[in-house]
């Protein structure tokens, strides 16, 4: 029942019987599009309730837990209340751009979806540059970003926005170097062909110092990336700039929350794909025994626990940590996590050409 | 030299975040340390000291009498006029007329709960109740006569 | 948590002609401080002139105690640095028993300083856990207050309230301590003990904070002193400024404890004084909690005071610095006049020397170590 490669050749065949080809593929594609904003919205909802109630055990108090058992329906009442707000447009604000922005963020939070494996054999489109895809497709949020910041005529936004902007593009250096230091390993861009490398072990193992320290770099920049504490200037609260969102309310204030949180989720999935073998289970050497328990556990399983465990560390640096400063943040970028990402990327090739690793 | 001071500090600030990452996840983990009083539910285990200065009345006892003169020694005390005292003259049995209390007019929306009318008073005849859930809808109830109607003083109070 | 909307002076970009930008802070602050004012000129991210704007909180209080008597007019003054409410009702009551020539009973002067301390010790902590959120970390406000709900369930049982305490008279203290009052106050200090090497953990070592605060808002001890700071404020830059050393009052001459001086001059020492002054004041507290003398809590005094003609000051330490209280008598039940030196509006008024140059974040930094209680400063 978990193999869906099952379900999905399943679906396929039917479709095959009652169709034809194209007509085959289009409702494939349609089938494929509901289901990601199916689990699109159904990651909004759960993610919202876990940063409450993990910020509310961190800070010895018990979160929400009127609405429903414990709680757990305490995002569906606020995805209600978000509906029925009045959504304002701002006097004098670029009607389109306005408009547009929260759809581009949620548009690339979508794309970005496509290539990752949820599970064995469950992948929506395996290309062979899937890194690449991804590292792209995720720079171009920065766009949705500025643009909300622009066209919200407003000064904090426009601050705040032209903040996130330099911060976003500064960290995707070094997250793309961090990955480099995987791909090194691999010798492959494609995901599949990485996760399936990682049959003997993952790379956060077998790599050991090198697959670590771009683990670490990996896990800051992806928190700077996403506007993440404590790295969020572009919406601090207790700051006088209230960031690039002020002016939205309602549907498409919900637009960007949700676009956030379903960032954070992806770039924890691509974090758990390459460093701690997505949807493979965890094996230790030749216990032959404990890897035969191992893979009983779904591999959908595996892949959603390890997720889940990344983003509860992010949850966790940001009721912890206080923000950075913006030069200290371009500080830390430039100085630190660039030269380090680099000399580590040359200690990997180096541990790969001499195959040093396991 | 530059690299060792450049990796020393590296490493202090990650020992650092390290350790208050530490103290987070103890309190993650440890739900006994949650200190939350869940307020209206525990209404009936709720217990306010005996010296919380809520609101101002006067105790009776079970034949419905007080301890208040008349003396208008609350009403001087107070800073912001929120107590008035009303009195009248009883005819006592030997016909001589004697100052008594007819109605004392409480202000709560006034009160800043400061004690003075409490010590200032000779006769102990007003202390404050351990109520604190002051809201009302209509104004009116806000202004309270404290001595409840038919109600004379004790025997014995001067 | 959602953001307070901040008022704009115009609905388009207001620039002061030479391509600065001209925004406001507040009155409704997102931060905790009260309602401050600031009109802030900035250069891009660099902030060229900082101008407060005060009186949104003005409650003519100092107006008010004119109409109130000696007994009276004690209870407003809790309620100008609430912070600290139980020090400034003993400044008061101290300038009033200095124009009667009253003598306080020894057990009264042990039990004012008692609360003295506690109060210290709160403030102190809801210092730190404000200072803490406004730079972004959340999770240390909360453990600020487990401490602080601590201190004001004795106040609770003992004076009767939790912020507002008016439990100093002129002549000693209201009522006498509550039996449980020892025992409770022991067992906070343990607590205490066993807490705040947290707060080393989650703040004070964290490089994030130190790097946020480190010379940012560096007041040297010159400016310390032309400019009127007092407090804490002062004594990070090492001008020696602390009352109870200097103009002991009560029985504060026959304790041990130390006077916190830094000499960094930044905002970073500023907050080691006032971490190591908690520490101070639990040694104090320490001191006198198993030596209360018995006796009278409250000396004799007549019904009515009247205080003789003339001027009086008396002078506190309170959380943030030192408070006068100068009384004007013409010889009647009420004042003629009654002036407040508060503490904050000369440690406000060195905002804007201090942090040209630097960052909004910068700004944030120091606007918290220097403690700002804005009801303190408009009265």
């Amino acid at each position: 029942m978990w193999n869906f490669n099952h379900i999905a050749s399943e679906i396929h065949e039917w479709l095959n019987s009652i169709f034809n080809p194209t007509w085959t593929l289009i409702i494939e594609m349609v089938i494929a599009g509901v289901a990601v904003i199916g689990l699109f919205a159904a990651l909004g909802l759960v993610l919202v309730i876990m940063e409450r109630k993990v910020s509310a055990w961190m800070q010895i108090r018990l979160g929400p837990n009127r609405v429903g058992p414990k709680g757990m329906l305490q995002s569906l009442a606020d995805t209600l209340k978000l509906i029925v707000k009045e959504g304002l447009t701002p006097d004098g604000a670029d009607k389109l751009l306005f408009n547009l922005a929260p759809f581009i963020a949620m548009i690339v939070a979508m794309l970005l979806m496509a290539p990752i494996a949820f599970a064995r054999d469950f992948q929506m489109w395996d290309l062979n540059i899937g890194v690449l895809y991804i590292s792209a497709i995720s720079s171009m949020s920065v766009i949705g970003i500025l643009m909300a910041g622009w066209a919200s005529n407003n000064k904090y936004s426009l601050l705040g926005a032209m903040r996130s902007g330099a911060q976003i593009v500064s960290y995707e250096l070094s997250a793309g170097l961090s990955v480099l230091a995987i791909v090194v390993l691999t010798g492959s861009l494609s995901l599949s062909d990485i996760i399936q490398s990682q049959a003997n072990g993952w790379w956060i193992f077998k790599g050991h110092i090198p697959a670590i320290i771009a683990f670490v770099t990996f896990i800051i920049a992806v928190t700077a990336e996403t506007n993440r504490a404590p790295f969020d200037l572009a919406e601090a609260e207790s700051e006088l700039t209230a960031g690039f969102h002020t002016e939205y309310s309602g549907m498409k204030f919900a637009l960007f929350f949700l676009a956030e949180y379903v960032n954070v989720f992806i770039v924890c999935a691509i974090g758990a794909t390459l460093f701690l073998g997505g949807w493979m289970p965890f094996h230790i050497g030749n216990w032959q025994s404990f890897n035969h328990v191992m893979d009983y556990i779904p591999s959908s399983i595996w892949f959603f626990g390890k997720t889940f465990f990344l983003i509860f560390v992010i949850m966790w640096f940001r009721w912890t940590f206080p923000r950075l400063r913006i030069d200290q943040l371009l500080n830390l970028e430039w100085k630190y996590l660039l030269p380090i990402s680099m000399i580590n990327l040359l200690l990997v090739t180096l541990i790969a050409i001499l195959g040093w690793h396991f | 030299m530059f690299i060792v001071k450049y990796i020393k500090d590296v490493f202090g600030a990650v020992k650092s975040l390290a350790i208050g990452m530490k103290r987070t996840m103890y309190y993650f983990t440890h739900h006994k340390e949650i200190i939350t009083q869940q307020y209206p539910d525990n209404r009936k285990t709720l217990i306010l000291p005996e010296r919380f200065k809520g609101e101002v009345v006067m105790p009776h006892n079970e034949n419905n009498e007080h301890r208040c003169t008349g003396c208008t020694a609350c009403e001087l005390a107070c800073p912001n006029g929120t107590i008035k005292v009303i009195t009248k003259f009883d005819i006592m049995p030997d016909g001589k007329k004697k100052k008594a209390i007819d109605k004392l007019v409480y202000h709560l929306e006034l009160c800043t709960m400061c004690n003075l009318c409490i010590i200032a008073c000779p006769s102990d005849a007003i202390k404050m109740a351990q109520t604190f859930e002051h809201s009302v809808y209509d104004r009116n109830q806000l202004t309270k006569i404290l001595n409840k109607p038919g109600s004379k003083i004790m025997e014995g109070v001067e | 948590m959602y953001r307070q909307t901040e008022i704009i002076k115009d609905d388009s970009l207001t620039t002061d002609g030479r391509g600065d930008l001209v925004i406001n802070v507040g009155p409704q602050h997102p931060a905790t401080h009260g309602v401050l004012h600031l009109v802030i000129t900035l250069n891009g991210e660099t902030i060229k002139k900082v101008e407060p704007h005060l009186g949104y909180i003005h409650r003519s209080i100092e107006k008010m105690c004119e109409s109130l008597t000696y007994r009276q007019f004690i209870y407003v003054t809790s309620r100008m640095d609430y912070l600290s409410a139980h020090i400034n009702n003993h400044a008061c009551a101290l300038c009033v028993e200095k124009g009667l020539q009253l003598e306080i009973p020894p057990r009264a002067q042990v039990i004012r300083v008692l609360m003295d301390e506690l109060t210290r010790i709160a403030s102190h902590e809801l210092w730190w856990g404000a200072m803490a959120m406004d730079l972004g970390a959340f999770t240390p406000f909360f453990h600020a207050f487990r401490e602080r709900e601590t201190i004001n369930d004795i106040m609770e049982e003992t004076c009767g309230a939790r912020l507002t305490m008016n439990y100093i008279v002129p002549g000693g203290v209201m009522y006498d301590i509550h039996p449980n009052f020892q025992k409770r106050v022991k067992d906070f200090i343990q607590l205490y003990k066993r807490k705040i090497h947290e707060y080393d953990e989650l703040v004070t070592g964290n490089i994030i904070f130190q790097n946020r605060m480190k010379n940012v808002g560096v007041i040297s001890a010159e400016d310390a002193i032309s400019w009127g700071c007092t407090g804490p404020v002062a004594r990070g830059s090492g001008v020696s400024s602390d009352i109870r050393k200097l103009y002991p009052y009560e029985v504060y001459n026959k304790l041990d404890f130390d006077e916190v001086l830094e000499t960094g001059c930044d905002s970073f020492a500023r907050y080691l004084i006032r971490i190591r002054e908690m520490n101070e004041s639990i040694k104090i507290i320490e001191q006198l909690i198993d030596n209360i003398p018995g006796g009278d809590f409250q000396a004799k005094t007549k019904n009515v005071l009247k205080l003789p003609k003339g001027e009086f000051y008396s002078r506190v330490e309170t959380a943030r610095g030192e408070l006068g209280v100068y009384i004007v008598s013409e010889g009647g039940t009420t004042p003629y006049r009654i002036k407040f030196r508060s503490p904050g509006f000369s440690n406000l008024s060195i905002l804007d020397h201090i942090i040209r140059g630097g960052k909004i974040g910068d700004l944030v930094a120091a606007m918290g170590t220097l403690d700002l209680v804005i009801p303190d400063i408009d009265r």
